[in-house]
């Protein structure tokens, strides 16, 4: 377990030291979405390393998807501001937010069913295959090029979770835990610089747990890239989340390493409720 | 022999129904959407090939060529005007504007080309061929029929099969936004459904033309009727679904005329869709859609 120091920027940010001298990859600064009067999250401040995993956590209804809906723009945020590399994203829409790196799997999958597990890999692959209409209807030597490009590349992909050998079974078919691997590895294929994964183990048996975060490692050491993951799973997100953030109602109420979440009083109330004063 | 002649002639013309289902089910199955206009935009093709061979004279290829692209453009048009601006509208105001503009495209050849029917020319080089000494006689517009529905059937196949675009629109039609969080564009992907199901629709005008030359502003209204009636018969949103059931539809249609009778041979079609229905609400080929609670 490679434990890395956090440090905190200027602006109350924190990422970890090994990213501190590149810009964040993603810094989102008082982002928030009202829902008719209701205000759904508020003042949502964080910034992600260039290699950082880091963790959302809260309890039910927090807001934690909330996030990443305003982070992929599924939702319009109401207020403030998302910098992807330093870019602002406001008026992109959640194609545009995909190819400017941010891919994300769903709590409830969300796989193309119908389509064969390494055509779940190519819709991802999508953008990154190079060829236009009549190359895919007439059949020019470029589509027969571009074709085969993709399909070894879906395998490569696929071998991340041992997955090849599924390739062609319709992923509607797949087990559940390789459904949600399938998730993950079709939003690789996108070729994100943030993977947003919420919930990646629900569902999953201890065992299934301790190999899915040995992969969101060598996925984070392959790629070189940044994970943010919502998890209930308090193992994984202690065991493998660099920097966590902590939301309750909309608003979050701690930051910082695994550490200083656990002993956090103000996380441990929101999970426990508050503990009675000795009497 | 008779028998024979009758199921060229159903297998023929369920081609032609089975190109203009393709459209529908198309459509329907990436943007969810009725394009009653579909019918229509045959009928703007067959006028397009229509001029093009009698008052320029060009060459019935270069002429279907030129129809399928205008076709192309306007299918494009029509989704970019009327639909798009309704993409989150209830599919209730959609229907309702696909019917505004099948009215206007039928109105708009009404006033631009007159309501008196035009006789459409020959397209097809070759005669027809006779068979069991002349028993069975099997004409050029059959045969290019069905030619052309088997060519197109085999291409579509492939391209939604194995082509990057196909795949995003399946990907689409299963789950829009989805599809949109894995980088495709859905807009950019919807056009493309209607240029491909607007071609084919100029395609089957020119056939539809060619087997009934009469041609007026009302001429893809029955057929386009008809096509989506194959469409749903085959189960609607599956290719070869509409393939199946446009050609049943034709040989069904043949049939009621040729052994039950002429006037009815409508309302058999409709019979059938009925019972079809009844039995299986999804269709031929439909596959049931699961509802995740």
């Amino acid at each position: 377990m490679n434990k890395t120091k956090l440090v905190n920027l200027p602006s109350d940010y924190q990422i970890p030291e090994r990213d501190s001298d590149k810009t964040p990859i993603l810094e989102a600064r008082h982002l928030g979405i009202d829902f008719g009067g209701l205000t759904a999250v508020d003042n949502f401040n964080m910034a992600i390393g260039r290699t950082e995993i880091a963790g959302l956590i809260g309890p039910n209804g927090a807001g934690k998807t909330t996030v990443f809906n305003l982070l992929t723009k599924v939702y319009q945020p109401t207020r403030g501001t998302i910098l992807l590399d330093s870019k602002d994203t406001a008026g992109m829409n959640t194609e545009q937010v995909n190819r400017a790196g941010i891919a994300r799997t769903f709590q409830n999958i969300r796989l193309f069913d119908k389509l064969t597990v390494e055509e779940n890999v190519k819709v991802g692959l999508h953008n990154s295959t190079l060829y236009n209409m009549f190359d895919g209807i007439l059949r020019t030597p470029r589509y027969w090029s571009k074709e085969k490009v993709a399909h070894e590349r879906a395998l490569e992909l696929l071998s991340i979770f041992d997955m090849q050998g599924m390739a062609n079974q319709k992923a509607g078919s797949l087990p559940y835990g390789a459904q949600r691997r399938l998730e993950i590895v079709r939003a690789l294929g996108t070729n994100p610089s943030l993977l947003l994964l919420d919930e990646p183990a629900a569902g999953m048996n201890p065992s299934e747990t301790a190999e899915l975060m040995d992969n969101i490692q060598k996925i984070r050491d392959t790629f070189m890239i940044a994970i943010m993951l919502i998890e209930h799973d308090m193992s994984l997100v202690m065991n493998i989340c660099e920097g966590i953030a902590v939301l309750n109602y909309g608003k979050i109420i701690a930051k910082g390493t695994p550490e200083e979440i656990q002993a956090n009083p103000a996380v441990i109330e929101a999970y426990l409720g508050k503990q009675k004063e000795d009497e | 022999m008779n028998f024979l002649n009758f199921l060229v002639a159903g297998v023929s013309l369920g081609s032609i129904y089975a190109i203009i289902a393709l459209g529908y089910t198309m459509v329907y199955g990436i943007a969810k959407m009725l394009n009653f206009a579909h019918g229509d935009v045959i009928m703007i093709g067959a006028y397009v090939a229509f001029f093009s061979i009698n008052s320029q004279s060009l060459p019935p290829v270069v002429a279907v060529l030129l129809a399928m692209a205008i076709c192309t453009l306007l299918g494009v048009m029509i989704e970019y005007l009327a639909y798009r601006p309704l993409r989150n509208a209830t599919s209730l105001a959609v229907l309702i504007t696909a019917i505004g503009v099948s009215f206007f495209l039928q109105n708009f050849a009404l006033i631009r080309w007159g309501s008196s029917p035009k006789n459409f020319p020959t397209v097809v080089p070759f005669g027809k061929i006779t068979l069991f000494g002349g028993d069975l006689i099997i004409s050029g517009e059959a045969i290019t029929t069905i030619l052309t529905c088997l060519l197109v059937m085999v291409l579509l196949t492939t391209f939604t099969q194995k082509t990057k675009m196909g795949k995003a629109m399946r990907a689409v039609s299963e789950d829009k936004a989805a599809a949109q969080l894995m980088g495709i564009n859905v807009n950019y992907t919807i056009s493309i459904t209607f240029a491909i199901g607007s071609a084919l629709a100029a395609i089957a005008g020119v056939l539809l033309c060619s087997m009934y030359p009469l041609l007026n502003p009302t001429t893809g209204a029955m057929p386009g009727i008809k096509a989506f009636t194959a469409a749903v018969f085959g189960g609607i949103g599956s290719i070869p679904g509409a393939m199946i059931g446009g050609i049943l539809l034709g040989i069904i249609e043949i049939f009621g005329k040729a052994y039950i009778s002429n006037q009815l041979s409508d309302a058999i079609v409709f019979a059938v869709l009925i019972v079809v229905l009844l039995v299986k609400p999804t269709g031929l080929m439909g596959k049931k859609i699961r509802v995740k609670v």
